[in-house]
């Protein structure tokens, strides 16, 4: 017998070559080939974003275009239950698709645009979500994946600073807002918005000018970030990283975003899962996402059991790691709804041992927005 | 003070008389990353070859540390514990994990040297 060898190709961003030339190491992650971290290494490039800016190359999510008439609007309020009727143009929410049991198929970025929606997906679930969507589209809607177009995060306080020189406009910008700019005889988007709890953009541009791009920000000194600080910056914002935090098995009353749910929609409902999520929006679910601080140095990673005091297993930790802001560790995880109190003890078993915690609040570092 | 010694699992070991002091290789250090949590064993702790001794963890994982020589753990470096971070900074010397009183000198004498210990990192890439 001989091992079937399966050759699974790796797709690149643009930027790959780029990334290389930047002393990148890289990972396999959904698919993609991608930079864990530079040279810099995780902690440096995490206190970089934090105290001047960097820049990630996010470029393997979707970036999905829908366009259509009025019905467009019905048929994906059906499986996003965002108030898309009220979104203006050029304004985004967070907010995710549904299942029939109310289960998160993927959380995202919806933005309004002159001819319909556009929509940021997780590169992993980025095939699935299109097969989800398209089911509820008819002939009168038009929708693509644009793989044309790379897609750059700038992060940190010096953000706005640095990309109002090169484009001007973008720091009238409010937060989850965006709007084209012209750059190097190109339309490009920009929206203020991202995934590491600091000011900064998220800038759609064609793969051709994109080098261009990073060469104007490294050039301001900004530091190319991997997926490493991406993660260590996300958790301390308190943001959920989709396949770790969320799935299809958990709803957004037990992902504590029911914040995400539009108001509106939450009355009237006619989305995927309604039925479910009305009930549990009225009577509370059994679990719930929480914030969790070790009290010592030890580090409760992905799958760490929750006990409580008395020792009874009451969850699990779907997220955890080193904070080097908050410079301890922090972590993310799931509790009975009773033992999520802010302040509860709790205990994390490590290594067959188990060291005490508590529940903390999100985020557990202080977001920079602009408002 | 012996001279250092080295082991396929990427630590590094020294001998003073019957007592020996383990570490992590700069090496490892590389390799991991940041590091951010450090557990160290107690006195009085039998370890085997090769057998669990110490926990390290940098950002991206937790790594366990071996002993790659048998006896009786003399002295765990609380140091690091309080400080993980000055192991990235001086692996080889302040920032060692452990000592041990050694059963079998023998052990010591079968790890890699300083240049068998490089050229096996080069031939092991990752």
């Amino acid at each position: 017998m001989g091992l079937k060898r399966v050759i699974m190709e790796m797709q690149k961003t643009a930027l790959y070559n780029f990334h290389k030339n930047l002393g990148a190491k890289f990972v396999p992650f959904a698919g993609y080939e991608m930079p864990i971290q530079y040279k810099d290494g995780i902690v440096k490039e995490h206190i970089s974003t934090r105290t001047r800016a960097g820049f990630f190359d996010v470029s393997h999510m979707g970036q999905f275009f829908l366009e259509g008439d009025i019905t467009l609007i019905e048929s994906l309020e059906k499986i996003i239950p965002a108030d898309l009727k009220n979104l203006k143009i050029n304004h985004s929410k967070y907010s995710f698709l549904l299942n029939n049991e109310g289960g998160i198929i993927d959380d995202l970025i919806i933005t309004r645009t002159e001819k319909g929606f556009c929509i940021i997906l997780n590169a992993a679930c980025k095939e699935n979500d299109i097969k989800q969507i398209s089911q509820f589209l008819t002939k009168n809607h038009k929708f693509f994946l644009n793989n044309d177009l790379s897609l750059i995060a700038l992060q940190g306080p010096k953000s706005v600073e640095i990309l109002e020189k090169l484009i001007p406009g973008v720091a009238n910008l409010k937060f989850m807002t965006g709007n084209n700019f012209n750059y190097e005889g190109e339309k490009l988007y920009v929206t203020r918005s991202g995934y590491t709890g600091e000011d900064g953009f998220e800038i759609s541009i064609s793969n051709k000018k994109v080098e261009k791009l990073i060469d104007y920000l490294i050039s301001n000194e900004v530091k190319p970030i991997g997926l490493g600080a991406r993660d260590t910056l996300r958790l301390e914002a308190g943001l959920c990283l989709y396949g770790h935090d969320l799935n299809e098995k958990i709803n957004p009353v037990e992902a504590n975003l029911k914040w995400a749910i539009a108001k509106k929609r939450k009355e009237v409902g006619g989305f995927n899962g309604w039925e479910k999520i009305k009930n549990l929006l009225a009577n509370g679910s059994e679990k719930i996402r929480v914030g969790i601080k070790p009290d010592g140095k030890v580090i409760a990673r992905e799958n760490t059991k929750i006990f409580s005091s008395n020792n009874n297993e009451i969850g699990f930790v779907t997220s955890g790691t080193f904070g080097p802001s908050v410079n301890a560790p922090v972590a993310m995880g799931y509790v009975k709804s009773k033992f999520s109190e802010i302040g509860t003890s709790i205990q994390l078993e490590v290594r067959g041992k188990k060291y005490g915690g508590k529940i903390s609040e999100l985020p557990f570092y202080k977001k920079r927005y602009v408002k | 003070m012996s001279e250092k010694k080295f082991s396929k699992k990427h630590e590094w070991v020294s001998l003073d008389g019957d007592v020996a002091t383990v570490g992590i290789t700069k090496h490892a250090t590389e390799m991991l990353g940041d590091i951010v949590f450090v557990e160290v064993p107690d006195a009085g702790k039998a370890v085997e070859k090769e057998g669990q001794a110490a926990v390290v963890e940098s950002t991206k994982a937790a790594s366990d540390v071996y002993s790659p020589i048998s006896g009786e753990i003399t002295e765990g470096n609380k140091a690091i514990a309080d400080d993980p971070g000055s192991v990235n900074t001086d692996p080889e010397g302040a920032s060692w994990f452990f000592k041990l009183k050694v059963k079998d000198k023998g052990e010591y004498d079968s790890l890699m040297s300083k240049d068998e210990y490089d050229k096996f990192c080069k031939e092991n890439p990752s």
